[in-house]
């Protein structure tokens, strides 16, 4: 869901990130109002259209939508027991939207753009935020995905290795223990680069 | 050359002394610091830009105390680290080397032809908008290295920086260290990386206990491990 610029020369490409945001959260407000689903299939179509015009190869758009396909693999049928198919399709289609406005959002917009979009965004409140922070999070939140991806996938291969594939324990503490000593060096990392200068 | 001046320099961690008593003047444009582990090497390179505080004495860069002028001093002074995975902090490559940047305010076509040319300096032009975790570990360390020279400091500072890699990425990493104009200071467990430069410190238990040049202070290292 969190996916990572994909260059292109575009009129989404070259629109101003916070126009973007600002289009996005009024975008996914409505959508998540909007109780009919014609009218959210209008929505999808809508949203397929911006894949396109933003020129997202399908195999790209995909990758980045696919995962809340799991959850919805769940959410859905339980939703469906309890209030009825209507209402599970509703909800189903409205997440699907907002992760696809999202990665449209993601995939056309430089993390550096999004930071100085914050810095704007943020300018009147900046007595009480520190938009800098605000922006340089939300970049090392996206930057920490693949980083914490690969160490539960080493700790993972490590536990096979020693034959504890069923221990939770094996895998908890050492991803824990890993996680805190990672932030700890990508603190370092960014005392070095001056970031609390 | 920058003057890096460790005086009377001491630090503590919790289990005790990791860098006794030291007072050493650095001027030579390359200089290697070596040592077993535990040695108290990476944290002596870590007082050179601030990341750790002598528990006593003062390290001055250019007679700026690290520790009361720890931002003049980073401008100054870069630092790479051993695990480059740790040290990128941006998505893709473009914007890890464009973050350097942020904190000296330039405009941004100034900016935007300074990463270009660094980019351009590591072969890096090509992965430019790849995302910086999709890299290999040789790229990931040359990323790494052009995130820092991009700030144009007059210090690099690299701690074990060819330690996670393989022979080939080793030697190109090297071979960019022997282009480098800034003044060098690299820890290092690989002999054959310090045998060019200028002046090697051997250190044990928090000391100096070899000093000169590589032909010297290296036969001494080598000694000392037996």
């Amino acid at each position: 869901m969190i996916g990572v610029y994909h260059p292109g020369s575009s009129v989404i490409h070259r629109m101003p990130a916070l126009a973007k945001l600002a289009l996005l959260a009024a975008t996914v407000t409505a959508t998540a109002l909007v109780g009919s689903l014609p009218a959210l299939g209008i929505v999808a179509a809508a949203t397929l259209g911006l894949f396109s015009l933003a020129r997202i190869p399908v195999r790209v758009a995909w990758r980045q939508v696919s995962p809340i396909l799991w959850v919805l693999a769940f959410a859905v049928p339980v939703q469906w027991i309890f209030a009825g198919w209507e209402a599970a399709a509703t909800m189903g289609v409205r997440l699907v939207l907002a992760v696809a406005l999202a990665a449209v959002y993601t995939l056309t917009t430089p993390v550096m753009a999004t930071l100085d979009a914050m810095q704007v965004l943020l300018r009147p409140f900046a007595r009480w935020i520190d938009p800098d922070r605000v922006g340089l999070a939300l970049a090392l939140a996206i930057r920490c995905v693949p980083l914490l991806a690969d160490l539960v996938r080493e700790v993972l291969e490590a536990r096979k290795a020693r034959g504890a594939e069923g221990s939770l324990t094996a895998l908890a503490v050492p991803v824990i223990v890993r996680t805190l000593r990672t932030a700890d060096h990508l603190g370092e990392a960014l005392m070095a680069r001056g970031v609390d200068d | 050359m920058s003057a890096i001046r460790f005086d009377g320099v001491s630090h503590r961690f919790d289990d005790g002394l990791v860098v006794d008593d030291v007072t050493l003047e650095l001027t030579e444009r390359r200089i290697g610091i070596v040592g077993a582990n535990g040695s108290g090497k990476s944290t002596l390179a870590r007082m050179v830009n601030g990341l750790v505080t002598p528990t006593s004495g003062t390290v001055t860069v250019d007679g700026l105390d690290v520790a009361r002028h720890g931002r003049e001093v980073r401008r100054r002074v870069g630092f790479v680290f051993t695990n480059a995975d740790t040290q990128i902090v941006m998505p893709t490559v473009r914007e890890d080397v464009a973050f350097t940047l942020r904190r000296h305010r330039l405009d941004a076509a100034t900016a935007a032809a300074r990463v270009d040319a660094v980019l351009d300096r590591f072969g890096l032009a090509d992965l430019a908008d790849r995302p910086a975790h999709r890299l290999s570990g040789g790229q990931k360390q040359l990323l790494a290295l052009a995130a820092v020279l991009v700030g144009e400091p007059a210090i690099v500072v690299a701690d074990e920086p060819t330690t996670l890699l393989d022979a080939r990425n080793a030697r190109r990493i090297a071979e960019h260290f022997a282009t480098l104009d800034e003044q060098l200071v690299v820890v290092s467990h690989q002999l054959e990386l310090l045998e060019s430069f200028d002046r090697v410190i051997v250190m044990e238990a928090g000391r100096i206990v070899a000093d000169g040049p590589p032909e010297h202070a290296l036969d001494a290292y080598r000694a000392l491990i037996g």
